[in-house]
């Protein structure tokens, strides 16, 4: 499988053009970590549970994602700063559809 | 002031685990940590979740995990400072170090292990304006004398289980209980939510969705609160507002203690006892970075028992000691217990 090039704005409002890996099951989240766009203990705080919002984006372009599940939902409605494009990027597994997707990592809380 | 051979920060897996190392070594732990108990993340976010990857448990649920290591640990007789964040530190002449936390509890050691995971819980507090003007004067973040609402008026603000738990426990406390949340859906445990729908049809609990507490009104105190709901705004008077929105981690003021920080981590020296740049400072689990780290609960184990033979040399130089195995020893706890492997039978056979 090949990778994807997704665009991340971090916190600062700077863009970044990444490759993710299609084949190693991981989440947008994951991504951001791994290409350390966010400063460690600031984001994925959980793990990954959909249990802490600190991984939450804004989907900017218009790409179609797995639909939220019933916990990104109710805990998007506990976090600060929500937006109607926001995700929670821990829910997001990488697949070829994503390819080109862009988002922005929302401010800490 | 408290006193003990290894101050640990933070009760979570790690700081938990090392109390049963330490102890074989005959050295006593104190723990200190923000959230009102122990278990950390794994007591405070995710309880009812199972971890699959600690060696000889195929499935263990977080709490559970919590739970057997208070249960292993419990013959060295651990001390603990609960619900108080480890402020600041100093270190005396000897070399010993004084922990002093926001409440002002004194500790007193040879040797601090920082097990702080991520840092400390804080309260996510809602962006609203004077929301800090009227924090205990109204607004509290944390129950911790529920009797405090006692024939009060509270309104409890979130969605999660938190606020579903002590929607429940203050409705036969608090002489009124309001509910209020962003949506009609609830997270958390099935019998919480039907039992706050059951207390709704009572008029006990007073349920407001989908809603959201926009403004704080009073002068010293709070007096009244104001809701956006889906068609106008309401205010409603209350003694207490109690917004339930979560903690999050923060390395807090640890980051100020002098160490190294890489990360928002503490460097460690892997290579040999993760001590940190300031001698009898060791960080162990989560709140550590080194080449090649893992935040894996199974490597905060490994860490924490490299560190306390660490500690032992501190608290007892010079003195000679050998590494046993517990199947071999036993364990003689602080209590006046022992636990020991059942001798082999040596029988003649006619």
């Amino acid at each position: 499988m090949s990778d994807i090039k997704l665009k991340i704005t971090d916190r600062d409002g700077n863009t970044h053009q990444v490759d993710a890996p299609t084949d190693m099951a991981m989440n947008l989240m994951e991504v951001i970590r791994a290409f350390e766009l966010a400063p460690e203990g600031t984001i994925g705080i959980c793990g990954g549970m959909a249990m802490c919002a600190s991984c939450q984006c804004y989907i900017t372009s218009n790409h179609e994602l797995t639909p939220m599940d019933d916990e990104e939902e109710a805990m998007l409605s506990e976090a600060f700063d929500v937006k109607d494009n926001s995700r929670l990027s821990c829910q997001i597994p990488i697949t070829t559809d994503l390819d080109g997707l862009e988002l922005e990592i929302a401010p800490e809380s | 002031m408290i006193k003990t051979d290894i101050l640990i920060i933070g009760a979570g897996p790690t700081g938990l685990f090392t109390v049963f190392e330490a102890g074989l070594l005959k050295l006593r732990c104190h723990l200190i940590d923000a959230l009102p108990q122990p278990g950390g993340q794994c007591s405070e976010i995710y309880p009812k979740k199972p971890i699959y990857d600690i060696p000889g448990f195929p499935e263990v649920l977080a709490g559970q995990l919590t739970d057997n290591l208070l249960e292993q640990g419990k013959q060295f007789e651990p001390g603990f400072t609960l619900g108080e964040r480890a402020e600041t530190i100093e270190k005396l002449d000897d070399g010993t170090f004084i922990v002093t936390t926001n409440k002002g509890t004194k500790h007193h050691a040879p040797v601090v292990a920082i097990a702080g995971g991520l840092g400390s819980f804080e309260p996510r507090k809602p962006k609203l304006e004077h929301i800090e003007k009227f924090e205990d004067k109204g607004i509290a973040y944390f129950i911790k004398n529920p009797e405090l609402y006692r024939n009060k008026r509270v309104v409890i603000a979130g969605g999660g289980d938190s606020a579903l738990d002590w929607s429940i426990y203050l409705a036969d406390i608090a002489s009124e209980v309001t509910l209020i949340h962003r949506r009609n859906e609830f997270r958390g445990a099935l019998d919480s939510v039907d039992k706050v729908q059951e207390l709704k049809q009572a008029n006990k609990i007073n349920l407001i969705t989908p809603a959201e507490v926009i403004a704080l009104n009073g002068n010293n105190n709070l007096e009244s609160i104001t809701v956006k709901t889906e068609n106008d705004n309401l205010d409603i008077e209350t003694d207490y507002f109690l917004p339930l929105f979560g903690l999050s981690p923060k390395l807090g003021p640890i980051a100020n203690w002098g160490l190294e920080i890489e990360k928002n981590a503490i460097k460690v020296n892997n290579a040999l006892d993760y001590q940190t740049n300031i001698p009898g400072i060791f960080a162990i689990g989560d709140v550590n970075t080194y080449p090649g780290k893992l935040k894996l609960i199974l490597c905060g184990f490994h860490e924490a028992t490299i560190m306390c033979q660490a500690a032992y040399k501190i608290i007892n130089p010079g003195k000679k000691y050998v590494l046993k195995y517990t199947t071999v020893s036993g364990i003689d706890g602080f209590d006046g217990s022992r636990k020991e492997a059942p001798k082999a039978v040596v029988k003649a056979i006619q």
